[in-house]
């Protein structure tokens, strides 16, 4: 039993690991100017040639951005999914991601608008504070309202809200500056720069090996509160640190890319499809992975279907990511009957 | 309260701030059992709950192995007391195995990995409970009594010394209350655990536990050992039964007699004569039951279920007395049945009342009797049956 799992580990883990790097590849050939194999190896390598600046200046910050983005919002997700004990949960369905939208544009136009720039830790400053209030309310509600439903609706209102709010004033801010913003506001893994990857990675790295870290008491709260209390968790601290990880991780996405729908919903039920487990310890690397695969993907689609045109990444992942959610639905619907 | 591993010293329990039971002072041995019983909603869970830190205690300290629960760290509790509570859990994609294994958390390291030794001990508890074929049966699709089964065992892996456990024989069919219980008591004799746990089946609670704690009206009522708790009128007034009865010297539970003058005349002794009450009973139809020593084990029954009971002193031949006050009572009667086959010294007058009835034309035989009570159900117990065959006819 227990060889037969760890092969099915290891084999999940290879196939990952596989996908990621075809994913990379592909990624670093697509786009206007398609680079052959070799050639993009020799710039690895070299770092000259004509086309240096763009594998080195465009593509792959943007690669390293998505592939940490991608991992941190579908961790996010498997974090909001322990926390209420509900599978659909996530932070662009809980309205995480739209608060944290609205308070960053809200932060941009300020800024902007007074002839100033904004560094990125200032962003994610921001995005978080954005995370925390929608995270507030819905914590407002899911203490008087305990059914599943009643969370993710309330959760879409939220959203609903913020991003009405956010368009508001998107559309009214009358600075050239703000054209990039509506492309963000809709979600988009364009223009990373390098400063933008260092400030993510330490971010993101910082949370993941923390909620790495926090394997044991996340397996001791999936049988409950109760009987994680009785298994030694500080419940009080716990809940606050899986609180405050899912909102610094999501909003580090936000802050870069704006709001990305479903991946926090869709890979980690993917990913517990595929290794049949829900053990933090293999969840969490498993959905860091997972959403980085799958955000590769979906940025790939999107930067080439419609070449020149980019698609926002929240289309594409919308396309792929709501069918798992509805699959989700049906299948507990089955089973409760 | 030396001697106790667990004890409540003035403790308040009750929910956001308003006490439901103030200074309760109970406590439990090494290698005992103590239970709470009490009505639905007298407060049971509460203390429970309390006791383990589920809700904060409004007054006053638990004490656990000498030390106040406050003062002890979440790890430090979760080595000594494990719990059974009555939340329900729904782990996603858990083995049966994994989530007994969660019992072995408190001993593992910062990222909860099992050794060889924590896997052993989880195979070792599993056997103990007798489920070791469902190990790999996923936790979510097997049924209640399994369930609580695997939740004992992860309670055992945890080698705790106080387990605490809230209603565990609930929703379990008679075998599986059975297993549990005796799982739990060798658990205590052997490991010198110490048991707290809720028991709405009074009858188990009176043969399992060492002490019981009485909970009513939002208070502990009585505390003390089931020979000084269960006495019938202490526990009619404890639940406030007042139809039907509970007898404490077998658990036995029995519905409300049938008022009226009685229609049928029940001639039993040695057990021979409760199935018969317990069917006249249930068809509506008031009854006497004589004649009984007041240590025959049809007595208990007669006297819950009968309108008339004559019976005579406990190890005494039935006496004059007795008969004279039986043939009147037997007289009112439209039918009389002998149960009974056996006829001795002290029943002789049994025999004699049997004859008076055949001669009487009243007697009547099980099968008869069938008739005459649906007869007599449906035309509300008048005199409905027509006399057949009524030679004497013992059942």
């Amino acid at each position: 039993m227990q060889k037969k799992e760890n092969r099915r580990y290891c084999i999940g883990f290879a196939g990952l690991a596989l996908a990621l790097c075809v994913l990379l590849v592909g990624n670093l050939n697509a786009g206007s100017v398609n680079l052959s194999v070799g050639e993009i190896c020799r710039i690895l390598f070299e770092k000259t040639g004509e086309n240096a600046a763009i594998v080195w200046d465009i593509r792959l910050p943007r690669i390293v951005a998505v592939v940490l983005l991608g991992g941190a919002l579908s961790v996010s997700g498997f974090l909001l999914q322990t926390f209420f004990a509900n599978p659909i949960a996530g932070p662009f369905i809980l309205g995480i991601s739209s608060g944290a939208k609205l308070i960053v544009s809200l932060t941009l136009i300020g800024f902007l608008g007074r002839g100033m720039s904004i560094g990125s830790v200032a962003l994610i400053i921001a995005a978080f504070l954005g995370s925390m209030m929608s995270m507030g309310f819905v914590l407002l509600i899911s203490n008087r309202i305990k059914r599943m439903s009643m969370l993710i609706i309330s959760g879409v209102m939220i959203g609903y809200i913020c991003s009405a709010v956010t368009d508001f004033v998107v559309t009214f801010a009358e600075d050239s500056n703000i054209v990039n913003l509506h492309n963000w506001s809709l979600g988009s893994f364009s223009g990373m720069t390098w400063d933008n990857v260092g400030v993510m990675s330490t971010v993101v790295i910082a949370a993941l090996a923390l909620a790495f870290l926090l394997s044991k008491p996340i397996s001791a709260y999936q049988l409950g509160e109760v009987y994680a209390q009785n298994m030694g968790v500080n419940i009080r601290m716990f809940r606050a640190a899986l609180i405050l990880l899912s909102s610094v991780l999501s909003a580090c996405v936000t802050a870069f890319a704006g709001p990305i729908s479903f991946v926090g919903v869709a890979v980690p039920h993917l990913i517990r499809s595929i290794f049949k487990t829900a053990k933090p310890i293999i969840m969490t690397p498993a959905c860091f992975l997972g959403g980085s695969v799958f955000c590769l993907f979906c940025d790939l689609i999107a930067r080439t279907v419609f070449s020149p045109t980019e698609l926002s990444i929240s289309s594409v992942t919308a396309v792929f990511g709501a069918p798992v959610v509805i699959i989700i639905m049906v299948r507990r619907q089955k089973h409760n009957q | 309260m030396d001697d106790y591993y667990v004890y409540t010293d003035r403790m308040t329990v009750g929910y956001d701030g308003v006490p439901l039971i103030e200074n309760i002072q109970i406590g439990v041995r090494r290698g005992e059992i103590l239970t709470l019983i009490g009505p639905n909603g007298s407060g049971k869970s509460t203390i429970l709950k309390s006791i383990i830190r589920q809700l904060r205690l409004l007054a006053g300290t638990v004490v656990l192995d000498g030390r106040p629960m406050a003062e002890l760290t979440e790890r430090d509790v979760a080595q000594k007391m494990s719990i059974l509570m009555t939340e329900r859990m729904k782990p996603e994609l858990m083995s049966c195995w994994d989530v007994v294994a969660t019992g072995r958390y408190p001993y593992t390291g910062r990222l909860g990995l099992l050794t060889q030794a924590d896997r052993d001990k989880v195979d070792e508890a599993l056997g103990m409970v007798h489920a070791v074929e469902l190990a790999d049966h996923s936790f979510s699709h097997i049924s209640d009594g399994q369930r609580q089964r695997l939740l004992l065992a992860r309670a055992i892996c945890q080698e705790p010394e106080v387990v605490v456990l809230d209603e565990p024989t609930s929703f379990l069919d008679i075998r599986h209350k059975l297993e549990l219980l005796s799982i739990l008591k060798t658990m205590v004799r052997e490991k010198r655990v110490a048991v707290i746990m809720s028991l709405h089946e009074l009858d188990l609670a009176q043969k399992v536990s060492d002490r019981i704690v009485c909970v009513n009206r939002r208070s502990v009522e009585r505390c003390g050992t089931p020979e000084d708790i269960f006495q019938d009128e202490y526990i009619r007034g404890l639940y406030g039964i007042e139809r039907g009865s509970y007898d404490t010297a077998f658990g036995c539970l029995e519905m409300e007699p049938v008022q009226g003058p009685p229609k049928v005349f029940v001639i039993g002794g040695g057990g021979s004569g409760i199935p018969l009450y317990r069917l006249l009973q249930r068809r509506g139809i008031p009854f006497a039951a004589g004649i009984l020593q007041e240590n025959d084990v049809d007595y208990p029954v007669a006297r819950a279920l009968a309108a008339e009971v004559i019976s005579e002193k406990p190890f005494e031949a039935v006496g004059e007395e007795a008969v004279r006050s039986a043939l009147q009572t037997l007289d009112r009667c439209e039918r009389t049945v002998c149960c009974t086959t056996s006829f001795g010294e002290m029943n002789r007058a049994n025999m004699v009342l049997r004859e008076h009835a055949r001669d009487c034309s009243l007697l009547i035989g099980i099968g008869e009797l069938e008739q005459f009570v649906y007869k007599g159900a449906d035309e509300h117990g008048t005199t409905a049956y027509i006399a057949g065959d009524t030679h004497g006819f013992c059942c």
